[in-house]
């Protein structure tokens, strides 16, 4: 860990106008993700932004139906929000296969978005990365694979997005509000949020330099039946080989999200329109144009099979 | 004393505290956090500052260093020195070590150590580390276990490599049944809880070392050895250890990195290995390829059987024992086991948890699943028609005492072995439901052991041995032994272990710590018995120790009262005679699963694991089921998801941390009993106990591989048994 100074914002204009004279600084709120990261120099910001004193862990209503998640909210209590619970059944879900109780206790809602891949190759400082390092080369590919990515990924990178509560958030259409140095506000679709690395994998989200997150925004319920599967190899505590997060209405048709199999929840449209024609269908569509790896050609199945068991339970 | 006849009665058989279901006497100073291990030793009585001691490992798999600049480490803020490998130069190997832990240009492996930065603060320290820049010239290795096995080569004959019995190939041959497949198992990791640490402090030219050792004079002795100074010099010191399995047999790097750092800074240094180095820098178990091969008649009698293994390690490495079991295991006239060793560049392979055994296990009773499926015999009847009451290679040695059979008899009744269905027969919602069953076995080893046993003036007997408690019980089972010579009860008994100032003993490994260390301190407490009755004039034959009493005729002296105010000492060292050669001593068991696996997704979630053993007696029950379950877990483990992933480009463990290196969490553990046969084995020592730390392993694996077959109809010979292994096997469901 290099050594970095300090601050406590105490409101997201600040935090953001902190970054903007910070160059390099990073924002740190639950800091389960960042903390590792930094202890291993895979992060090395000179300055840290303690944002956890600018108030945004409230959950509230929205004028058009849906719910406001302040980034602070932690991912225990976004879990266990009666209005989650109740309406969103899926993120809840989603939440709760994720990391440990301690961990979820510490880490929020916009960390959450933010946590970066787990590549193994990503982790060892020693070898070539360009998620990492840009330009320094990706070791991964050619080499072991199995958790890996099989779509969206590129030449440069095969790392998946580890989380679970995004893969709900995408199906649930969340959108991401920021605020940036100049005060300026905006909100971005989570289909937008993060990027596919093409060549510059180093780059994953949306934000811009010093954009800060302050909130999550979940359109008004959708209902239908909401079901989040999580496939991995021990019961607890490991990160999804596939997961699926699914909405399916009574009349069969819904959406559906896949995680552990791309740089980003994966969603097509293309392939929410087959949902009502099957597995097969669905799987065929979102999968379209994958690469697999040896290691992970597993997962082109894996997510047909668990996707199956899903739209069963549904209709269930 | 020598054990060199077969006990008869004596003391322990009282089992007024032997035997007993007693908690562990440690227990409360680990759970109120009072129990200081390796890297939280401090001396209260010394005013000094530590200096905090980071390693840097090498970030090549084979080659050699050319350069190092220290400059920025050395000028980074706190730092108190740098010392690499170039400084210390070629250092003299530790005689347990296969490779290079320290000293020297040549890279063997990745993450081999090779400079401790130490610092003012930890974070200094790590800070620094990272500032060190080395070039190094790289040199091509080999990674792939399947390549490198075509150019194995047979070991010397100090490793045993072959065996024969009667004419395989001709029985295996004219066998009307016979079964030919191949298994592999993969590399697995320690992962003990504790990583490896050390504190070193200098006085003068002797140095005392604590740290995390599992052997207290095999790590002393190759400590003086790699830094070049009298064994003599050094004490050692571990008490405590937060899990070893084999990791902490020999002496590691933290030892060797703390003790130049502290020389080098003129402080005590500690030094604690980060979570990654676990995997690369020290040892692992290595990964197996076998060959099985069974003929049997059609009544399922064996008449022939063939295990051969395959496994890697540097140049000098040892094999890793695959075959070993299958020599003892079952009847069969006809006979070969072979072991290959092949060269890798990957890190050291050495003993984990049951060597040899347990991967052996993990093919060797799939084999017999599959070979009693083709013979349509149940799994547990074909292992009963084929079990031996003498050595199969070498029928006029008999085991000293075998109660397989009793093992799985009573454990199919107890699981409801009888509801076992057909493969994939079986159904619970999304769960494919199955049932399976392996033998474990596990050689009863003995070492030299040796204790002194102090009785004061209060009445307290006071054990001293360098044995370890690595989270086994030995504290416990020490005093409970102690107590039962004595006649005393076991709150009157201290027990100070992990010293080397204390009398060399058996140290923990090999399921042999147990059964050795108490005979040790059967022998010390014999001679203590002596000296007390010497002391009061008794005939030591006829005297009876009894409730804090020495009795003998109608006198009745209080034990504390016949020590004095001087006290009285008893030392000895328990050695054996040739029990072990006239007679196969061996552990015995069968493990029972029931698995589901997850329709859809091919995920196995073990449902119930049962365990039988014949083990002995059982010292302590609670510590030797704690025990049990506790490899019954590394089992679960190892059939499902443990597995070091090579990278065979660059030749490392890819997956070196806790997150990657997946091992069972509690969710994955059901239910889990475990049954002791009420035996004893008068072959084995006075205390006439034998080992469990590792038959808890043994065969877990393959019975949950057998459960998952059962469950499903798809046979995955080749762990872990991930669900990429099964799906393509499972029933349609899109």
């Amino acid at each position: 860990m290099k050594a970095f100074t300090y601050e406590r914002a105490s409101t997201a204009e600040a935090a953001a106008r902190a970054a903007a004279e910070n160059p390099g600084a990073k924002y740190i709120a639950g800091g389960t993700n960042l903390l590792d990261l930094m202890k291993l120099e895979i992060e090395t910001p000179q300055h840290l932004i303690d944002v956890n004193g600018t108030g945004l862990d409230k959950i509230a209503a929205t004028p058009e139906g849906g719910l406001r998640i302040g980034a602070l909210v932690r991912n225990t209590d976004l879990a266990a929000n009666e209005t989650v619970r109740r309406d969103y059944g899926l993120l809840s879900r989603a939440l709760v296969a994720g990391a440990s109780g301690q961990l979820r206790n510490k880490a929020t809602t916009a960390g959450n978005l933010l946590q970066r891949t787990r590549c193994p190759y990503f982790y060892d400082p020693n070898q070539p990365c360009n998620k990492r390092l840009a330009g320094s080369g990706c070791s991964a590919i050619g080499g072991v694979t199995r958790q890996l990515g099989v779509i969206g990924t590129s030449d440069a990178c095969i790392a998946t997005h580890p989380s679970d509560m995004a893969v709900a958030m995408r199906a649930l259409d969340a959108e991401i509000e920021t605020v940036k140095s100049d005060g300026a506000t905006r909100s971005i679709p989570i289909a937008d949020f993060h990027r596919l690395p093409g060549d510059a994998p180093h780059i994953e989200t949306a934000l811009e330099d010093g954009e800060f997150i302050t909130a999550v925004v979940l359109p008004k319920p959708i209902g239908g039946k909401q079901i989040y599967r999580k496939v991995r190899d021990r019961a607890s505590y490991a990160f999804a080989l596939v997961s699926i997060a699914a909405v399916v209405q009574p009349d069969g048709r819904g959406r559906v999200a896949v995680g552990g199999v791309a740089p980003k929840p994966w969603r097509l449209e293309a392939a929410d329109a087959e949902l009502s024609n099957g597995a097969r269908a669905t799987s065929g569509i979102l999968l379209e144009g994958a690469r697999p790896t040896d290691d992970n050609r597993f997962k082109i199945d894996l997510v047909e099979r668990t996707l199956g068991a899903v739209i069963a339970e549904a209709r269930g | 004393m020598q054990f060199d006849t077969p006990a008869t009665t004596n003391p322990i058989d009282r089992m007024k505290v032997v035997g007993k279901p007693i908690h562990r006497i440690d227990g409360q100073l680990k759970t109120t956090g009072r129990a200081k291990y390796a890297y939280e030793w401090h001396d209260a009585d010394v005013a000094y500052a530590y200096g905090y001691g980071y390693p840097v490992g090498s970030a090549i798999a084979k080659g050699r260093i050319t350069s190092m600049d220290t400059s920025a480490a050395k000028a980074a803020p706190g730092v108190l020195a740098v010392v690499t490998t170039l400084d210390v130069g070629d250092l003299k190997k530790g005689q347990f070590n296969t490779a290079n832990l320290f000293g020297g240009t040549q890279i063997q492996h990745y993450h081999q150590a090779i400079a401790v930065v130490v610092a003012e603060t930890f974070e200094e320290a790590r800070s620094a580390a990272s500032l060190i820049k080395v070039d190094y010239a790289e040199e091509k290795g080999v990674f792939d276990l399947e390549t490198a096995a075509e150019k194995a080569v047979k070991p010397d004959e100090s490793q045993q490599p072959d065996s024969a019995a009667g004419d395989f190939d001709a029985a295996f041959r004219a066998a009307p049944v016979t079964l030919d497949a191949r298994y592999a198992t993969p590399d697995q990791s320690h992962a003990m809880m504790e990583p490896h640490a050390s504190i070193a402090a200098w006085n003068g030219d002797e140095v005392t070392l604590w740290t995390s050792s599992q052997m207290i004079d095999w790590w002393r002795g190759d400590f003086a050895q790699t830094l070049g100074i009298d064994k003599e010099k050094v004490h050692l010191m571990s008490p405590f250890i937060g899990g070893g399995f084999g990791g902490k047999l020999f002496l590691r790097v933290d030892a060797v990195l703390a003790a130049f750092g502290a020389k080098a800074c003129g402080r005590p240094v500690k030094v604690a290995l980060p979570r990654p180095f676990i995997a690369n820098n020290t040892t692992h178990r290595p990964a197996t390829l076998q060959r099985i091969r069974i003929g049997a008649q059609r009544d399922g009698k064996i008449t022939a059987i063939g295990h051969e293994s395959w496994s890697g390690n540097l140049p000098d490495g040892s094999l890793e024992t695959a075959v070993m079991q299958t020599r003892l295991l079952y009847a069969g006239e006809n006979r070969m086991t072979a072991m290959r060793l092949a060269a890798l560049d990957l890190p050291e392979g050495n003993a984990m948890r049951a060597p040899g055994e347990a991967p052996g296990l993990m093919a060797l009773e799939i084999a017999v699943d599959e070979m009693a499926e083709k013979l349509g015999i149940d799994p547990i009847a074909f292992r009963i028609i084929n079990d031996t009451q003498v050595d199969p290679e070498n029928p006029e040695r008999p085991f000293s005492h075998r109660d397989l059979i009793g093992c799985l008899k009573l454990g199919a009744e107890r699981f409801g072995w009888h509801a076992r269905k057909a493969p994939a027969a079986r159904r619970e919602g999304n769960w494919m439901i199955g049932l399976g069953v392996a033998a474990a076995f596990r050689n009863n080893l003995v070492l030299p052991s040796g204790a002194r046993v102090r009785l004061d003036g209060d009445g307290i007997v006071t054990v001293e041995t360098d044995m370890t408690d690595i989270g086994t019980g030995s504290y416990t089972i020490i005093a409970q032994t102690a107590a039962e010579m004595m006649g005393v009860g076991i709150d009157r008994v201290a027990v100070q272990l992990g010293d080397s100032r204390f009398p060399v003993s058996a140290g923990s490994g090999g399921q042999f710590g147990a059964n050795s260390s108490t005979s040790g301190v059967y022998a010390a407490c014999i001679k203590l018995r002596e000296a007390v009755a010497r002391k009061l004039g008794f005939n030591s034959v006829d005297v009876i120790f009894e409730d804090g009493s020495v009795r003998s005729g109608n006198r009745t002296v209080p034990l504390a009262e016949a020590a004095g105010a001087d006290g009285l000492v008893g030392e000895d060292t328990m050695t054996w005679g040739d029990l072990t050669e006239t007679h196969q001593q061996s552990t015995f068991g069968g493990h029972f699963v029931e698995v589901g696996v997850d329709v859809a997704t091919g995920e196995t979630r073990i449902r119930r694991m049962l365990a039988v053993c014949a083990a002995g007696r059982i010292l302590n029950p609670i510590t030797a089921r704690s025990q049990m379950i506790g490899a019954m877990t590394m089992g679960a483990g190892g059939a499902l998801s443990e597995e070091l992933a090579v990278d065979t480009r660059r030749g490392f463990f890819v997956n070196h941390d806790l997150a990657g290196y997946e091992v069972p969490v509690h969710a994955d553990i059901p239910h889990q009993e475990v049954i002791f046969m009420d035996e004893t084995d008068p072959y084995s020592s006075p205390m006439k106990a034998k080992g469990v730390g590792e038959l808890g392993l043994c065969g877990v694996a393959a019975a949950i591989a057998n459960a998952i077959y059962n469950a499903t109809g798809v046979r995955v010979r080749d762990y872990p048994i991930t669900l990429d292994k099964l799906i393509g096997g499972l029933p349609d469901v899109a």
